[in-house]
C-alpha cells in the first residue's frame, strides 16, 4: 500500500505541482462528495428536523418538539416490532454464525470438492429475497409443507409456522438460515489463511484437535468472527423483504393472526412513513434505530478489543 | 488475487519468518488424516447440501405441476403441467417486468462501477489535504440504516417529479458508493505506482491515467462491483415498494409481491403461477452466479460483503 501512496509531506508550503494535484484529486471526488452532501449529510439532517415535526406530505411539518420521541417510547406497536427484532437477532446472528463455521471446517476438509459444496451454500443468497419470502410461506405451510411433511416423517407433529404467532417468528428464523452462504464464505477464506506452521508447531507441542481448534484456529480467525458478527447483526436488525413478502402489504387483513407478530421494526418504519404517512415519526423511528445499531456496534467492538487477535498488531 | 496483496499475507506472522504465509504454499494436505475421516466430512457437506437444495427443487418441480398437486408428496413434477408458465406470462405483464428488471440492473451497475472507480482513483493515487478524513467518511456512510436517508431522500425524487419513473432506483448510483469506491480503491492500491509515473512523463493527463492505464488493469474488480450491485438491483423490492405506482413500470420482484397478494393466499389460491413467477425471477440471478461465480466468491472473501 505504501508503495503506491507516500505520506503526505509535513511542509507548510505546498508546491505549486502539489496544489495542481490537489485540485486535480477533488475533481476526482466530486461525484462522491455531492453525493454525500444529497443523499447523505443532506437527509440525515432532515429528517432529524423531520423527526421533531408532524409532517403527512401534503402539509408543511409542524413543529412538535418530542412529542414523536415520547410516543415512541409509550407505543406498544413500536415496542413490540422492536422485541421481535431483537428477538431474531439475537437467535439469527449466532446460529448463522455457528452453522457457517461448522460448514467452513468441513469444506476446508474436503479437498477439490469444495468449489462444488461451495456453490450449493452460496446459491440461496442469489435467489431474490421477494421469491426467498414466497417459497418458505409454502414450504412452511402447516399441513402440506415440506417442512412439517419432513417433520411428520420422524413422528413430529409441526406447528402452524405462518398462522400461529408463536411460531411465526421461529419459522422466520428457519428460513433466514438458508441464506448463510456469505459467511460460510468470509470463515473458509479466514480459515484457508491461518499458517499451516502453527497446526504443526502446536501438533509437535502435543495439541489435540480440539485443543488446536482453540488456541490455533479460534484466535486466527477471530477477525472474521468478529466482522459477521457486526455485519450480520447490522442487517438483521433491518430486516424487510422476506417478511414484508410473507405477512404485509395488503395482506396483513388476510393474515389469520394478528400481524403484530409477524412486525419487524423496519417494516413497521416503512408502514408508518409511506402507507399511514407520518413521516416525522417514522423519522423518529429511524433515529432511535440508528442510535440502537451505535451503540450495539460499540459495544460488539469493545468487547473485540479483548477477543479478537489481529495478524501483525504492533500496539 | 487482491486477497494475498492486501489480507496482509506479507505482514509477518508472529514468531515466523516474515512471507511465509500459507496461502502461498501449495495445497497439498499432508495425508496424516485416515481416509474414512475424510468420508465421513463428505458425507456431513452432502447432508447440509440436500437440505440447502430441496427447497429449489421442490420450486422448480412444483411449478410444473397443476394447481391441485402444487403441495402434493414427492419431487417429481408429476403430472407435468409446463402451461403453468404461459399462463403466468398471460395473468400478469412478466416480460415487461423482467425487461424493466434488465435495465434498472445494468444502469445501477453500470452507474455504481463507473462512478465509484473514478472516486476511487481520486483516494488512491492523490496526496491531498483531508484524504483521511474524507475517506474515513466514505467508510462511515456504510454504517448509516437505510431507513434514517429514506424518507428525505423520497422527497428529493417527489419535488424533482420522478416518483412513479424508474429514475431513482439507480440515478443514486452515479455518486459512487461506499462500498465499491472501498473494494477499488483496494484493488487500485495494488497497482504499482511506477506505471502512472511513467505514463505521466510521457505526458498523459490524470483522466487519461484513470481511463487508459488503471480502468483496464482493475477490470476483475470492476466485474465484482458490476455483478455484485445488478444483483443488488435485481434483488430489491423496498425501492420499487416507495417509488412505483405504475404496474408497467414494476421489477420483477415489485410484481411478484403482486402476484403473491393477487394469486396466493387471501387471492384465487393459483399457486402455479406464484411459483412460475419465482422461477423466473430466480433463474437469472442463478444463472448470472454460474458466468460470474469467481467474482462473486473474490468479493465476499476480500470485502466481507453480505449478500
Amino acid at each position: 500500500m505504501a508503495t503506491v501512496t507516500p505520506p503526505v509531506p509535513g511542509r507548510r508550503h505546498r508546491t505549486p505541482l502539489a496544489r495542481r494535484e490537489a485540485r486535480w484529486a477533488y475533481l476526482f471526488l466530486a461525484p462522491w462528495i455531492i453525493g454525500f452532501l444529497i443523499f447523505y449529510a443532506g437527509p440525515m439532517l432532515a429528517s432529524l428536523w423531520l423527526s421533531f415535526t408532524e409532517y403527512d406530505v401534503i402539509n408543511p411539518p409542524q413543529y412538535t418538539g418530542l412529542d414523536n420521541y415520547r410516543q415512541l417510547m409509550s407505543d406498544p406497536a413500536v415496542a413490540r416490532s422492536l422485541g421481535n427484532t431483537v428477538y431474531y437477532t439475537a437467535l439469527h446472528v449466532p446460529l448463522v454464525m455457528l452453522i457457517s463455521l461448522g460448514l467452513a471446517l468441513l469444506l476446508k476438509r474436503v479437498g477439490r470438492l469444495q468449489g462444488f459444496f461451495r456453490t450449493v451454500f452460496y446459491l440461496p443468497v442469489m435467489t431474490p429475497a421477494v421469491a426467498v419470502g414466497i417459497l418458505f410461506l409454502l414450504l412452511l405451510n402447516t399441513q402440506d409443507g415440506l417442512i412439517n411433511r419432513a417433520l411428520g416423517l420422524v413422528g413430529i407433529a409441526g406447528p402452524s409456522w405462518t398462522t400461529d404467532p408463536h411460531w411465526v417468528m421461529p419459522g422466520i428464523i428457519l428460513m433466514s438460515l438458508w441464506s448463510l452462504g456469505s459467511t460460510v464464505i468470509i470463515y473458509l477464506a479466514a480459515l484457508q489463511n491461518v499458517p499451516r506452521d502453527l497446526y504443526e508447531a502446536a501438533a509437535i507441542d502435543g495439541a489435540g484437535s480440539w485443543a488446536r481448534f482453540r488456541s490455533v484456529t479460534l484466535p486466527m480467525i477471530s477477525g472474521a468472527l468478529f466482522f459477521t458478527l457486526i455485519v450480520n447483526t447490522i442487517a438483521s436488525l433491518q430486516m424487510f423483504t422476506e417478511v414484508y413478502t410473507m405477512y404485509f402489504g395488503n395482506r396483513e387483513t388476510q393474515n389469520t393472526f394478528n400481524s403484530d407478530a409477524a412486525s419487524f421494526y423496519v417494516i413497521h418504519l416503512f408502514q408508518e412513513a409511506f402507507q399511514f404517512l407520518h413521516m416525522g415519526f417514522a423519522s423518529a423511528m429511524a433515529w432511535l434505530l440508528f442510535v440502537i445499531i451505535l451503540i450495539i456496534t460499540l459495544i460488539q467492538v469493545k468487547l473485540s478489543n479483548r477477543f479478537v487477535y489481529y495478524e501483525g498488531e504492533d500496539k | 488475487m487482491t486477497t494475498a496483496v492486501e489480507r496482509g499475507a506479507a505482514a509477518p506472522v508472529p514468531g515466523l519468518q516474515p512471507g511465509r504465509s500459507a496461502a502461498r504454499r501449495p495445497p497439498t494436505e499432508p495425508a496424516r488424516r485416515p481416509i474414512w475421516h475424510r468420508m465421513l466430512f463428505v458425507a456431513a457437506l452432502v447432508g447440509a447440501a440436500v437440505l440447502f437444495m430441496l427447497p429449489f427443487v421442490w420450486l422448480v418441480s412444483a411449478s410444473l405441476r397443476p394447481r391441485e398437486y402444487v403441495f402434493a408428496p414427492g419431487f417429481l413434477p408429476v403430472p407435468f403441467a409446463p402451461e403453468n408458465y404461459a399462463e403466468a406470462w398471460q395473468a400478469v405483464p412478466l416480460l415487461t417486468w423482467f425487461g424493466n428488471s434488465v435495465l434498472v440492473g445494468v444502469a445501477a451497475a453500470a452507474a455504481v462501477t463507473l462512478s465509484s472507480a473514478w472516486v476511487a482513483f481520486g483516494f488512491a493515487y492523490f496526496r491531498f489535504p483531508g484524504r483521511n478524513l474524507l475517506f474515513g467518511l466514505v467508510l462511515a456512510t456504510m454504517m448509516l440504516p437505510f431507513a434514517v436517508t429514506m424518507i428525505p431522500t423520497y422527497l428529493i425524487w417527489s419535488n424533482l417529479g420522478l416518483t412513479d419513473t424508474q429514475v431513482p432506483l439507480w440515478a443514486g448510483n452515479l455518486f459512487g458508493s461506499a462500498f465499491y469506491i472501498f473494494l477499488l480503491r483496494q484493488f487500485l492500491l495494488s497497482l504499482p505506482r511506477e506505471y502512472f509515473e511513467a505514463a505521466r512523463m510521457d505526458g498523459a493527463s490524470y483522466p487519461q491515467l484513470f481511463w487508459k492505464l488503471a480502468f483496464p488493469l482493475i477490470r476483475p474488480a470492476l466485474l465484482v462491483a458490476f455483478v455484485f450491485e445488478f444483483k443488488a438491483s435485481w434483488t430489491d423490492l423496498l425501492k420499487p415498494l416507495i417509488y412505483l405506482r405504475n404496474e408497467q413500470l414494476y421489477t420483477l420482484p415489485r410484481g411478484l409481491k403482486v402476484v403473491l397478494d393477487r394469486f396466493g393466499y387471501g387471492g384465487e389460491q393459483q399457486w402455479e403461477v406464484v411459483l412460475a413467477g419465482s422461477v423466473l425471477a430466480t433463474l437469472p440471478m442463478i444463472i448470472l452466479f454460474f458466468l460470474a461465480q469467481r467474482h462473486f466468491v473474490e468479493g465476499i472473501a476480500t470485502t466481507g460483503r453480505k449478500g
